[in-house]
């Protein structure tokens, strides 16, 4: 039996192409006759259109076109939501360009086509859009008060509420021996990939077809949005992703630019390019994050969990966006983490504002709640003075109760039903890994000037499911060779080479004959995308199954061929055998040109191929426990990161090189979000971060050398490969490890984390707080 | 983000630089590394009608020494040169311990000493370093060369004594006398970033280590880098005790006036400008000590 590739640590079969320069981004597109879009934004967060004057900038040379929300006409729609729904949303879908007002800072009002985007945004600076300023509204509190209101017309700025009601919480907390009351916050900030939002759209005049470069994540369902507003039919639509520098939840999602440059296009008859610059991605692409949380917890003396209370406000922005209310009802929906809480009651609140609008970045509404339970329980375990590890190993799920089943935390009628996992194992394994009892002694003590600190989080991760189905096709060909056509979108994860291996074993054929074809809606006809993720979970079974259905083709016109019954062969490394012999029966590559030449082999088809989806409704939960040991200077505020470790059960690990860098990758930017990125507003709603100089991201200079630890100690009973997605793990617990490492650090001086992000101000002003505080 | 239109030029001599800033005055912008200029343009917050490229006016990127110990260095110097010159770490350390603060190496290979002096970010530490170290800046329009003192030379923020028909050539560092001891201090919210608060401190001791003259520089904490007169008065006449460091800490603490921004609040700023004097003068006493008479 050959080495099977699936858990052997290959390297990247697309490493060579990216980092050699060789990749083909949406910039690099460029089509004969190419035109250049720039969008001109609103510099106020709230206020009424008077007028838009376009004629000085029409009249520059080279300018082609611009065109504001008037021009698009009957075909103007707002974006649509595409998930969490829920009822009262869809009064705050946001215009493809402003109409009379505008509700943030980086709202688009007008497009500038130009024959160059520095001519596009000459033309900008031309265009005079006369305002009529409007109070704003920033934060949730106020904007609940609804004496500003972002949609006048609604009435409200509060869009939406879902609420969950598992058991009996509020009689829980009559009878509990404990309870705590507290109000987390996890601060605005968000995605940024490489790459930013970018695409080329060219319309064919004659064959009324559009082909769209760059875009992703999703590209069927965007195709079929995007056909429906231009009024084509799907098919004439050739949506196309390239390589992509970063999705992270934030690319790929339809954005008022992915309808305006088709749009431009097909109206000019010219190919059209958008890029996005960093300043635009900072102000127009989804925010994330912004949550607060009132959290209630009631247990007994010994620690026993018994119930969780919450009120949930997410900050929305002006606009609902294609997310829907996905990013505080996923904060509720895993509130209750890997913990047995029988009581549950939960109300989510979606407020707006007049920010950017909000979306998801890798692991949305997971990363908060994880903060705000996680945080919440180590006040608990100080309070009881019960050890913090001792309390959530009295509390986790034990392996003989999974499949558990937490009940309706989301909209819709699918519980949320924990799969599969051993949790203390993982817990147990993790506090070995990190040497936790060794470095336990180091809690809050005072060393060379700065506090030391030990915190972890459990976490666990719905990661699959969530659309109902991932497609892939296999087709073996002269060479021998073996082409793979994939549903699923790659915005840098590596499937090409995971991919690979997983058709390798199923199909039994070396993995070097394997080429990955993906991101074309042409490819396959149905698919959905690479969120949450699902794309190995999803797309990795339905090429499992695709190749095991070619492989069972392979060895029934063998045995036609060899005179024998498919059973008593196998395929493995590219050679059939009869089973129990050494020598091979028949060579892959004669089978391709017998069936070739010879129709009669296969059905009366030259193609030896086959098609697969597979279908599920259901989530696998990744699991885990992330650890932090910091050092915090109390006179600076500054905090550094000794020791990082992300332990994670993903039930079968398909590449370990890969799980690693995701693992990595994720904690690297979850500690960015931690300790450095904030967007923040000022002053009349001025977003203040808009370059890099103010959005602080990690560099590689300023993270530690994270180690991960990947565990496949239970595989999910959910798809054939047992697979959970390994993509968010490494994110989920970064905030709530860290803040409770830092509480720990600063506990003698009173020092409670219960907000994000933990930047030297805000942690100096915690202690200068507390200080002031104790000396009254 | 491209920039707005512009006249580019690329002079291969200093004199024809010189007439170019003569001609285009404060309509030009001179280019040197390019590291903070560049993302300016490209955000149209700075839109000269005319661009002067001076990266040809080799001359201009000399590290000499000059024979009483001084040292000269030529506006054009890559940042990473300076740091990895041998010159500059014997005759002037603290300029070598200030370099790696700035950016990082692939800014620093780019970046020029002039082209950070003339930006004069109030953040930046090269700005705080010459002030401490009492430089001087010598620039040449097609009239002729001066030479401008530091304390002269930063007139506010992101605003310097360079007149627009003026270009800066070189930068001279005085000597360092004997027994005098040095340090930086800064907290920044990443490695290489501007400094949300920074302090540069120089000492000098006499014969039983007491402090006989001192600067104590704040960067980061307000429109230009600043001297704290009084902290530095305190000093005088004392040994590194800490009591007394704790007394300067605070009076530059109480002397700091800065504004709050998206990475820090005034407040911050205020305490931990104090914290670093400290933690630099404890440095600076500790190089000073070691230094014979």
């Amino acid at each position: 039996m050959a080495k099977p590739y699936i858990g052997a640590p290959i390297k990247r079969r697309e490493d060579i192409r990216f980092i050699t320069g060789k990749g083909t981004y949406a910039d690099d597109i460029k089509l004969p006759g190419m035109l250049h879009a720039a969008i001109l934004r609103s510099p106020r967060a709230h206020a009424r259109i008077r007028s838009i004057d376009t004629a000085q900038a029409r009249a520059i040379p080279g300018v082609v076109w611009i065109f504001t929300l008037k021009d698009i006409g009957e075909m103007a729609v707002p974006v649509p939501m595409r998930m969490y729904k829920v009822p009262g949303l869809e009064r705050y879908l946001q215009p493809l360009l402003a109409r009379d007002k505008v509700r943030y800072m980086g709202e688009p009002v007008a497009v500038v086509v130009a024959e160059s985007r520095y001519l596009a945004e000459d033309a900008l600076d031309a265009i005079e859009v006369e305002y009529e300023d409007l109070p704003e509204v920033l934060e949730l509190r106020a904007a609940m008060r609804n004496e500003v209101l972002v949609h006048e017309e609604n009435g409200t700025n509060l869009a939406a509420v879902h609420e969950i009601s598992i058991g009996d919480a509020a009689r829980a907390f009559e009878k509990a021996d404990y309870v705590r009351r507290e109000e987390f916050r996890v601060h605005r900030h968000t995605g940024n990939p490489m790459e930013t939002r970018g695409l080329v759209a060219n319309f064919d005049v004659g064959k009324r077809e559009l082909t769209a470069y760059g875009m992703t994540k999703l590209l069927h369902y965007n195709r079929q949005v995007i056909a429906s507003f231009l009024k084509l039919p799907e098919h004439n639509l050739h949506f196309i992703e390239n390589d992509i520098g970063g999705g992270f939840g934030i690319r790929g999602e339809l954005y008022p630019e992915d309808f305006l440059i088709p749009f431009a296009s097909m109206r000019l008859g010219r190919p059209v390019k958008w890029i996005e610059d960093r300043r635009e991605h900072l102000m127009a692409a989804n925010h994330s994050r912004e949550v607060t949380c009132e959290l209630e917890i009631a247990a007994k003396k010994d620690g026993t969990l018994l119930a969780l209370r919450a009120r949930i406000y997410g900050n929305m922005g002006a606009y609902v966006r294609t997310h829907g209310g996905l990013v505080p009802c996923s904060t509720a929906a895993l509130l209750p983490g890997p913990y047995r809480i029988p009581n549950y009651q939960c109300k989510v609140h979606c407020v707006i504002t007049n920010k950017t609008g909000m979306g998801t970045y890798r692991a949305p509404g997971r990363y908060e709640s994880c903060f705000f339970r996680e945080r919440m329980l180590d006040m608990m375990a100080a309070d009881l003075e019960i050890d913090p590890v001792d309390l959530r190993r009295k509390n986790l799920i034990q392996p003989e109760e999974m499949p558990y089943e937490i009940g309706l935390t989301r909209p819709g009628t699918n519980p949320t039903v924990l799969d599969s996992g051993n949790y203390p194992s993982a817990l147990n394994r993790a506090l070995k890994e990190f040497d936790y009892d060794k470095l336990r002694p180091l809690q809050g003590r005072f060393e060379n000037g700065r506090y030391h600190g030990i915190g972890l989080a459990y976490f666990v991760k719905n990661t699959g499911g969530l659309e109902p189905y991932e497609g892939a096709r296999v087709v073996l060909r002269d060479g021998p060779s073996v082409t793979v056509y994939l549903s699923i979108n790659v915005l840098g994860q590596g499937h090409e080479t995971a991919m690979a291996q997983i058709c390798a074993d199923a199909l039994g054929v070396p993995m070097d004959w394997i080429s990955v074809f993906h991101g074309n809606t042409d490819l396959v006809p149905f698919g959905w995308g690479t969120f949450a993720s699902r794309g190995t979970v999803m797309g990795g079974s339905a090429l499992h199954l695709a190749a095991q259905g070619l492989k069972k083709k392979i060895l029934t016109i063998a045995g036609d061929h060899l005179g024998a019954g498919p059973a008593e062969l196998d395929l493995q490394e590219g050679k059939i055998y009869r089973k129990g012999t050494e020598a091979p029966a028949l060579d892959l590559g004669k089978l391709v040109a017998l069936v070739r030449h010879s129709t009669m082999h296969n059905q009366g088809q030259p193609e030896l191929e086959e098609t697969a989806y597979f279908n599920s409704n259901k989530m696998t939960h990744s699991y885990g426990v992330h650890l932090a040991h910091v050092a915090v200077d109390p006179e600076t505020g500054m905090v550094e990161i000794l020791k990082y470790m992300v332990v994670e059960d993903v039930g079968r690990c398909i590449n370990p090189l890969l799980v690693h860098g995701q693992a990595v990758g994720a904690a690297v930017q979850g500690i960015g979000g931690t300790l450095l990125e904030e967007l923040v507003y000022g002053e009349n709603g001025q977003l203040l971060t808009t370059t890099f100089r103010d959005y602080v991201l990690p560099s590689s200079t300023d993270v530690p050398a994270i180690e991960s630890v990947v565990l496949e100690e239970v595989p999910s009973p959910l798809n054939p490969l047992g697979v959970k997605g390994a993509g968010e793990g490494g994110m989920v617990g970064t905030g709530a490890a860290l803040a409770n490492a830092v509480s720990y650090a600063l506990s003698s001086l009173g020092v409670e984390i219960k907000e994000l992000p933990l930047s030297p101000d805000k942690v100096r002003a915690l202690i200068r707080r507390r200080s002031a505080e104790q000396a009254r | 983000m491209k920039p707005a239109p512009f006249e580019y030029f690329a002079p291969q001599a200093i004199d024809e630089a010189l007439k170019l800033l003569q001609k285009y005055g404060e309509e030009a912008k001179v280019l040197a590394g390019g590291q903070s200029l560049m993302p300016l343009l490209s955000l149209r917050l700075a839109r000269p009608a005319v661009i002067i490229d001076i990266n040809r006016l080799r001359d201009l990127a000399f590290i000499r020494s000059e024979p009483d110990g001084g040292l000269r260095i030529g506006a054009l110097a890559r940042q990473r040169a300076v740091e990895r010159s041998g010159q500059v770490a014997t005759q002037c350390p603290l300029i070598a311990a200030a370099m790696p603060l700035i950016g990082h190496f692939q800014i620093r290979n780019r970046g020029t000493i002039g082209g950070s002096l003339a930006h004069a970010d109030p953040a930046a530490e090269l700005p705080a370093v010459s002030l401490t170290l009492e430089a001087e800046f010598v620039v040449r329009s097609t009239r002729g060369e001066r030479a401008i003192a530091a304390k002269d030379f930063f007139l506010g923020y992101m605003t310097t004594a360079i007149e627009p028909s003026e270009l800066l050539t070189e930068i001279r560092i005085p000597a360092t006398r004997p027994r005098v001891g040095w340090a930086i201090e800064e907290v920044a919210r990443r490695r290489g970033d501007f400094a949300m608060v920074g302090v540069v401190t120089l000492v000098e001791l006499n014969g039983n280590d007491t402090c006989q003259n001192s600067r104590i520089v704040v960067f980061g904490a307000g429109e230009k880098p600043e001297r704290v007169a009084r902290a530095e008065r305190l000093l005088c006449g004392k040994r590194t005790d800490e009591h007394a460091l704790a007394e300067v800490a605070k009076a530059v603490t109480e002397d700091l006036d800065p504004v709050s921004d998206v990475h820090a609040s005034a407040e911050y700023r205020k305490e931990v400008g104090g914290v670093l004097t400290r933690r630099a003068l404890q440095n600076a006493f500790k190089r000073a000590q070691k230094e014979t008479a």
